[in-house]
């Protein structure tokens, strides 16, 4: 059976009640919008990018715990990163979450994203975790439409 | 529910008194749904999630296995033994529909997949006939989004307007502005009786009899009502009335449009095909007379099948009994979900039935719903598929759990204390 705080846990909670960069960017040069319209999360992030590393990033909108406290996390973890490293972060990330990563595999660049592990005993959950980093990921693209979880 | 058990405080009355109302034995009742004896996560079943659809009564199950175990057949073409039963029995299940819906004539009820489809059909044949540039059609801000689309598509393709009867911070329909709504350029309109999002029952005999006045025809979705209140389209009025047979315990697929003799008389077809015909040459085909103008391509004849055993399941238990059974619940539920501590009710209207939606603190009803989940009881959560009705309380989502008539106090003590622990995991 899984385990409810292995889901919710302190720094998850944490997270989701204090969420850290959370605003508009004014020095913002990409933006984009993550939706999941299951369940109606909703989340702009905001870019500062300087050739190929970003220099700023926030986040704004609505979500569930996971949702937003991975965002915030994620916030934190890519800010002052390259683009490459951020997609190798989702990579690993989109791993933890969907349970393709064994807990001695390479989970180096998680960093404190570990905590997350618990949301692969929760499938429908899943996507709660990865709409930020979706939306990071067209934010770097330069997409300009919505990018939905469906 | 004995005066006895209602003096006595809840912990000291004996199970057996606590959910038996009468004749209506809620306890022996459950053991007719197969379903709802088994375990999630470790924990007893709570389903809670009604309103998305309800589960099915063996009688219900058994129907539809003994259809395809001895009678399947196609039906209204073959002169062997099989398909004359299979079209005596799908013809009887539409008597039974008839009766249920206290239709004026069994060729009113059409079978459809479901209340949507219902809503589509009436809105591509009717709706397509009588709405014009410059038309306005007129729905509720309380509608599914089944009743909202269909018009949408409508009133875009005729360059028609759809106007949005407003709603209370009950989230009661306000009749006043519904009244000014209508007028010459109104060409239909379409409510929910029930509402999916707040329960609120909205008075569609009133409503109707205002829109009376315009000559003009009602369509109620009645996909929430069927379930919990007695039906009676005679009395009503309407000229169409919609639901699906997953929510009042039959199988999904199936659906019901009852729509009055002489307008589906003068509605052209909604779908071309085999069994919707009289004749058909290359230059020219006679359809049908009713039903089966509506009834393009061989039907769910199984669907059919295990929907009426759905209907003669309730009818045996009696609409007047589930409802009352329901209503107590409701209250009982709305009483001790409110006194949490953070619980706000969202849809707090006089007239509700089945559906107590709420919000709790800042947590958001997805965490609410998992939670939930891990002990073994079912809600929903969500905007239910009624944006708009979220947009107007300003929220994003709710959690609500919905009643059916297998569900007992127990099962709200159950959500009550499930709502505790979101409390402590969230503390």
């Amino acid at each position: 059976m899984p385990d409810l705080r292995e889901l919710y846990q302190e720094v998850i909670l944490d997270h989701s009640k204090a969420p850290r960069n959370y605003r508009e960017l004014a020095t913002a040069n990409h933006r984009a919008e993550g939706y999941n319209p299951l369940c109606g999360d909703h989340f702009t992030v905001y870019l500062d990018l300087e050739g190929d590393s970003i220099r700023d990033i926030s986040f704004q909108g609505s979500g569930c715990a996971i949702s937003k406290a991975s965002a915030s996390m994620m916030t934190q973890r890519v800010k002052g990163k390259t683009r490459a490293e951020a997609e190798r972060v989702f990579d690993q990330f989109h791993k933890l979450v969907t349970g393709q990563s064994p807990a001695n595999g390479n989970r180096a660049e998680l960093g404190k994203l570990a905590v997350f592990s618990g949301v692969s005993e929760f499938p429908v959950r899943v996507k709660c975790a990865t709409l930020a980093w979706h939306t990071l990921h067209a934010a770097m693209q330069g997409k300009q439409e919505t990018v939905s979880t469906e | 529910m004995t005066t006895a058990a209602k003096r006595l405080p809840r912990e000291s009355r004996p199970a057996d008194v606590r959910d038996a109302g009468g004749d209506f034995d809620v306890q022996k009742l459950r053991r007719d749904f197969p379903i709802l004896r088994q375990r999630v996560h470790g924990r007893t079943l709570v389903y809670l999630d009604n309103a998305a659809t309800s589960q099915k009564p063996q009688v219900v199950i058994d129907a539809i296995c003994r259809y395809y175990e001895r009678d399947n057949a196609n039906i209204h073409r073959g002169v062997h033994f099989l398909s004359e039963h299979a079209t005596e029995e799908y013809e009887e299940a539409r008597r039974t529909v008839q009766h249920f819906l206290n239709a004026a004539d069994a060729s009113e009820i059409i079978f459809v997949r479901g209340a949507t489809e219902a809503i589509n059909l009436v809105a591509q044949t009717c709706g397509r006939t009588n709405v014009h540039a410059g038309d306005e059609v007129l729905i509720t801000a309380m509608e599914h989004h089944s009743n909202i689309v269909p018009w949408q598509i409508l009133c875009g393709e005729k360059g028609a307007r759809l106007r949005v009867a407003p709603m209370s911070d009950s989230g009661e329909l306000l009749l006043e502005d519904f009244e000014k709504l209508l007028g010459p350029r109104t060409k239909i309109v379409a409510l929910t009786h029930i509402s999916n999002a707040l329960g609120t029952i909205n008075p569609v005999q009133r409503i109707i009899e205002v829109v009376r006045r315009w000559n003009i025809p009602v369509l109620v979705d009645g996909a929430q009502a069927v379930p919990h209140v007695k039906v009676d389209v005679q009395a009503l009025d309407c000229d169409f009335y919609v639901f699906s047979g997953h929510k009042v315990y039959g199988p999904t697929g199936i659906g019901v449009l009852y729509g009055k003799s002489a307008l589906l008389e003068a509605m052209p077809p909604y779908q071309g095909g085999g069994d919707m015909i009289s004749s058909v040459t290359f230059e020219k085909t006679i359809y049908n007379k009713l039903p089966y103008k509506f009834e393009a391509g061989t039907p769910h004849v199984a669907g059919t099948i295990g929907l009426s055993a759905a209907i003669e399941y309730v009818n045996g238990l009696g609409m007047d009994n589930i409802a009352a059974y329901e209503h107590e619940l409701l209250a009982y539920a709305t009483e001790a979900v409110s006194a949490i501590p953070g619980v706000r009710v969202i849809g707090t209207a006089k007239e509700k039935a089945g559906v107590l939606s709420f919000l709790l603190d800042s947590i958001h009803p997805h965490d609410i719903g998992t939670i939930l989940d891990q002990e073994g009881i079912a809600i929903r959560t969500g905007h239910h598929c009624a944006q708009p009705v979220m947009q107007r309380f300003g929220i994003a989502a709710t959690a609500r759990a919905s009643f059916a008539l297998y569900n007992t106090r127990e099962e709200v003590d159950a959500l009550v204390e499930g709502i505790q622990k979101v409390r402590e995991v969230f503390a």
